[in-house]
C-alpha cells in the first residue's frame, strides 16, 4: 500500500516526530485545507445555532427568553462568524488549497510556507473574534457591518472585533496572492488559461478580488480603532466626520465580496454540471470570462447598499444600473450550465443533486436581488426580511449549497472513501426541503414591512416566523444528519476508488487514492480541453504512473 | 532548499521535452507575489488618502491651518533621508547583482543607518508636537473641552498621526527584514545567483519612500503659503 498524504508531510520548521506537531506544521495543501475546513465547519455550527437560538426567540412575539441586547449581540455574533469566519476564508480556502493545486498538476501552491503562515494567521484572527465574548463589556452588537457612529459609540467589545476582521482580511489577501501566482506559474506544461477547468477560473477571478478590495477594508477598520481609541472624528458626524464614507469604503470591500464567495461557486457548479452530465460544458470560454467580469463589475456596484443614506440621486441611478448589468454574466452562466445539461446522459448523483437544487434557490436569491436592485423598491424592502431572505437564498442557497454540493463530489478524492448515496440523498431533501420552508415566508414578511434584527414584531407576523422556525428545524437536522453521514463514511466507509464518477480533469488522476504527498506521480503535458467526452464517457486517460495519455 | 532543485521534464505526445515550473527556484513568481503584496499597500494607503482628499474638501481652511502649524523643515530633512535611503538600497541592489557582496552589505547598512536618522527626526518631530499639546488623546485632540481645537484639525492631526504613525511602522519593519537580510548574505542563503529577497526587500523600501513622498506634500506642504509656519 503505497503512501497517502495523510500518511507523510512537509513541515514548515523541522521534522517533528509526533504526528500532531506534523498537522500543526503542515505545508503540505491538502493537509491545510483540510485544517481549514475542520475549523471553518465547527464555527459554521456555532453560527448555525446562535441563529436557532434567535429563531426560538422569534417563535412569538415579545420576549421568550434573551432580551433585546442579547439578541444584538447574537445577530452581530452570526454575522461576524458566518462572514469573517466561514463563508469569506470558504471556498477557497478549502477546496482552493485542497483541489486547485491538483487541477493544475503542480506539486503545492507557490509559496507552501506562506500558506501555513496564512492558516495560523486565520486562527489567531478567529481567537481575537471569539475572545471577545468573554472579554470586555461583552461581543459587540453593532451587525456585522460595524455602521459608525453607532459601533464608535456602543460600549461593547467591538475593537476586539474589528482587530479580528482586520487580521482575518490579511490572511484573505495573503491567500489570494498566494493563489494568483501559483495559477500564474504553477500550471502544468501546455496549460494555457483557456485549457484551466473552470473552478480554476472561479479561484483565480476571486484572489484577485481578495487582493484587491480586502486592503480598503482592512484600513477603514483601523480607522475606525483610531477613532474609537483617540476621537478623532473620521467616520463621527458630531466631530466633522462623515458616517456616510464609513459606509463607502466599507462596501467597496464587502460588496465585491459577495462575489468572492461566490465565484467559487460558481466554479464548482460549473465542474459538477459536465461530469454528471457526461458532455462537455457549453460555452466554455463565456463562463471563464464571465467570472472576470463579475469581478471587476463587481467592484463598481457598492453605492447599491447606500440607497437610503442620502446619496446623490444620480448615484443611486448609476449605481442601480451597474448592478443590474452584473446579473449579465450570470445569467450567461445559467444558460450554460443548462444548456451544458440538455442531451447530456445525466447522473443523478448526491453532487448533481446539490448543484440542481443550488440552481433553483439560487436563481431565487438572484432575481430577488435584481428586485432590491432598483432604488425605488429597495427604498421599501431595505433592512426589511425581504433582504434577509435574498442574501440568504444567495449565499447559503448559492454559496453554502454548493460548498456541500463540491464537499460531496471531492469527498473521495480528499478522503479515499466513498460515502452512501441513499443517505445523503436524503440529507440533500432534509436540507434543501427545510432551508425553503426556512427562508421563502421571509420574502412574504419582509415585502409587508417585518424589518430585520428587530427581537419583537407586531402580531400579524407571527405566522411567517412560525413557519420559518420549522423550516429551521427540519434544515439543521438535515445538517448534522448530512456531516453525520460524512464522518460516518471517512470512518467505516467503503473504498472509493481512483476516480468515481469518470471525471476528466487533472485532481482525478491521482496514483494513489487518497493522494500522494506530492500529487501526480509525473507532471502530465496538457493538450486537451478540461471536460472532454464522448459518447458518455471521458476521452482522456492517463497511464497514471508515467503521466502519458493512453487513449 | 539546502540541496540543488532539478525540475521536472514533462513528456508530450509527440515526444518533445518541457521543463516544469515548479514551486521551488520561482524567482518570477517570488518577484510576481511581491509585487502583488506592494500593491495591497497601494491600496491601503490609497483609501486613507482617498478620506483625507474628501476631507479637505469638507474642512478647507481648518486643513490649511492645522497643516501650516507642521515643521517643514524636520519633515523635509526627512523626505531627502529617506530619498537617499533609497539610492542606497538601489545601489545595494545593483551591487548584488554584480556580485559584490561586501559593498552590497555595505550599502543595506547605509540604508538601515538612513532609516534610524528617519526615526530619529520623527521622534523629534511628535515630541515638539506632543509638549505644544497636539497629540493623539490630548486635550486639543478631543472634541468638546475648553482646548479642543476645531473639527477639521482635530482631522487633520487625527489623520495625520495615523498616517505617519503606520508610514513609521512600515519603517520600523523595514529595518527587521534589513537585518535579516544581512543574516541570511552572512549565512551564505543570499548570494549574487540568489539574490530575490534583497530584490524583494529593496522593493520593499522603494515602496515605503514612495508613500512617504506622498505624505509630504500632503501633510506638510498644503499649509505652506500660510503665514506662521515652521516653528
Amino acid at each position: 500500500m503505497s503512501k497517502s498524504y495523510f500518511d507523510e508531510t512537509h513541515c514548515a520548521i523541522g521534522h517533528p516526530k509526533s504526528t500532531f506537531m506534523q498537522w500543526m506544521l503542515t505545508i503540505d495543501h491538502k493537509r491545510i485545507g483540510l485544517m481549514y475546513a475542520a475549523v471553518m465547519f465547527t464555527f459554521f455550527f456555532v453560527a448555525v445555532f446562535t441563529a436557532l437560538m434567535m429563531r426560538l426567540e422569534l417563535y412569538a412575539p415579545g420576549a421568550q427568553f434573551i432580551d433585546g441586547d442579547t439578541f444584538n449581540q447574537a445577530f452581530t455574533l452570526h454575522g461576524v462568524i458566518m462572514v469573517f469566519l466561514f463563508i469569506i476564508p470558504g471556498i477557497p480556502a478549502v477546496f482552493g488549497n485542497i483541489v486547485m493545486p491538483l487541477m493544475i498538476g503542480a506539486k503545492d501552491v507557490s509559496f507552501p510556507r506562506l500558506n501555513w503562515f496564512t492558516f495560523w494567521l486565520y486562527i489567531l484572527g478567529c481567537i481575537i473574534a471569539v475572545s471577545s465574548l468573554w472579554v470586555g463589556n461583552g461581543f459587540a452588537d453593532t451587525g456585522w457591518t460595524f455602521y459608525a457612529p453607532y459601533s464608535l459609540n456602543t460600549g461593547t467589545n467591538v475593537i476586539m472585533t474589528l482587530v479580528a476582521a482586520f487580521i482575518l482580511g490579511m490572511a484573505s489577501i495573503l491567500t489570494g496572492l498566494n493563489f494568483l501566482v501559483t495559477i500564474h506559474r504553477l500550471r502544468a506544461p501546455g496549460m494555457g488559461f483557456f485549457k484551466m477547468p473552470l473552478f480554476v477560473w472561479g479561484i483565480y477571478a476571486t484572489a484577485w478580488i481578495q487582493l484587491l478590495a480586502t486592503p480598503v477594508v482592512g484600513i477603514t477598520l483601523i480607522l475606525a480603532i483610531m477613532e474609537k481609541y483617540f476621537g478623532i472624528g473620521i467616520f463621527d458626524p458630531s466631530k466633522g466626520g462623515d458616517p456616510v464614507l464609513f459606509e463607502h469604503l466599507f462596501w467597496i470591500y464587502s460588496h465585491p465580496a459577495v462575489y468572492l464567495m461566490i465565484l467559487p461557486a460558481f466554479g464548482i457548479m460549473s465542474e459538477i454540471i459536465p461530469v454528471f452530465s457526461r458532455r462537455e460544458i457549453f460555452g466554455y470560454r463565456t463562463i471563464a470570462l464571465s467570472s472576470a467580469s463579475i469581478a471587476g463589475i463587481g467592484y463598481i456596484v457598492w453605492g447599491h447598499h447606500l440607497y437610503t443614506s442620502g446619496m446623490a440621486d444620480i448615484a443611486k441611478v448609476i449605481f442601480s444600473f451597474l448592478t443590474f448589468f452584473v446579473a449579465v454574466p450570470t445569467g450567461i452562466k445559467f444558460y450554460d450550465w443548462v444548456a451544458t445539461m440538455y442531451k447530456g446522459k445525466i447522473v443523478l448523483s448526491t453532487p448533481m443533486l446539490w448543484a440542481l437544487g443550488t440552481i433553483i434557490t439560487f436563481a431565487i436569491g438572484g432575481l430577488t436581488g435584481v428586485t432590491i436592485a432598483m432604488v425605488g423598491v429597495d427604498i421599501h424592502l431595505q433592512d426589511t426580511y425581504y433582504t434577509v431572505a435574498h442574501f440568504h437564498y444567495a449565499i447559503l442557497g448559492g454559496v453554502v449549497f454548493l460548498l456541500f454540493a463540491g464537499m460531496h463530489y471531492w469527498f473521495p478524492l480528499v478522503t479515499g472513501k466513498m460515502y452512501s448515496e441513499t443517505k445523503a440523498k436524503i440529507a440533500f431533501w432534509m436540507n434543501f426541503i427545510g432551508f425553503n420552508i426556512l427562508w421563502f415566508p421571509m420574502f412574504i414578511a419582509g415585502y409587508l414591512g417585518m424589518p430585520r434584527r428587530y427581537f419583537d414584531y407586531l402580531p400579524e407576523f407571527e405566522i411567517y416566523h412560525k413557519i420559518s422556525f420549522v423550516g429551521a428545524i427540519i434544515f439543521i437536522t438535515g445538517l448534522v444528519y448530512m456531516f453525520y453521514v460524512l464522518i460516518q463514511a471517512w470512518r467505516k466507509g467503503e473504498d472509493a476508488g481512483l476516480n468515481p464518477w469518470d471525471a476528466t480533469t487533472l485532481e482525478w488522476h491521482m496514483p494513489t487514492s487518497p493522494p500522494p504527498l506530492e500529487n501526480h506521480s509525473k507532471v502530465p503535458y496538457v493538450d486537451f480541453d478540461p471536460y472532454e467526452y464522448k459518447n458518455g464517457h471521458a476521452v482522456v486517460k492517463f497511464d497514471l504512473e508515467t503521466m502519458k495519455r493512453i487513449d | 532548499m539546502s540541496h540543488e532543485y532539478v525540475p521536472e521534464i514533462a513528456v508530450d505526445r509527440e515526444g518533445q521535452e518541457h521543463e516544469v515550473q515548479g514551486w521551488q527556484d520561482d524567482m518570477y513568481g517570488a518577484k510576481l507575489g511581491f509585487w502583488l503584496f506592494m500593491f495591497t499597500e497601494v491600496l491601503m494607503f490609497g483609501a486613507m488618502f482617498m478620506a483625507l482628499t474628501y476631507y479637505f474638501t469638507l474642512h478647507h481652511d481648518d486643513f490649511l491651518i492645522a497643516s501650516s502649524s507642521l515643521n517643514r523643515v524636520l519633515g523635509g530633512t526627512n523626505t531627502v533621508v529617506l530619498l537617499f535611503s533609497a539610492l542606497t538600497m538601489g545601489l545595494g541592489l545593483l551591487k548584488m547583482r554584480h556580485g559584490d557582496v561586501k559593498g552590497a552589505k555595505l550599502m543595506i547598512w547605509a540604508t538601515i543607518l538612513l532609516a534610524l536618522v528617519f526615526l530619529g527626526i520623527k521622534a523629534v518631530e511628535w515630541t515638539a508636537e506632543y509638549n505644544h499639546g497636539v497629540f493623539l488623546g490630548l486635550d486639543a485632540l478631543q472634541a468638546g473641552n475648553e482646548h479642543s481645537k476645531p473639527f477639521g484639525q482635530i482631522l487633520f492631526f487625527g489623520m495625520y498621526f495615523t498616517m505617519t504613525g503606520i508610514h513609521g511602522f512600515h519603517i520600523i519593519i523595514g529595518i527587521g527584514i534589513m537585518l535579516w537580510l544581512l543574516k541570511r548574505i552572512n549565512a551564505g542563503k543570499v548570494t549574487p545567483e540568489h539574490h530575490i529577497l534583497h530584490f524583494n526587500i529593496a522593493l520593499y523600501w522603494d515602496l515605503v519612500h514612495l508613500i512617504w513622498v506622498f505624505v509630504f506634500p500632503y501633510y506638510y506642504m498644503i499649509g505652506a503659503g500660510l503665514t506662521g509656519g515652521a516653528h
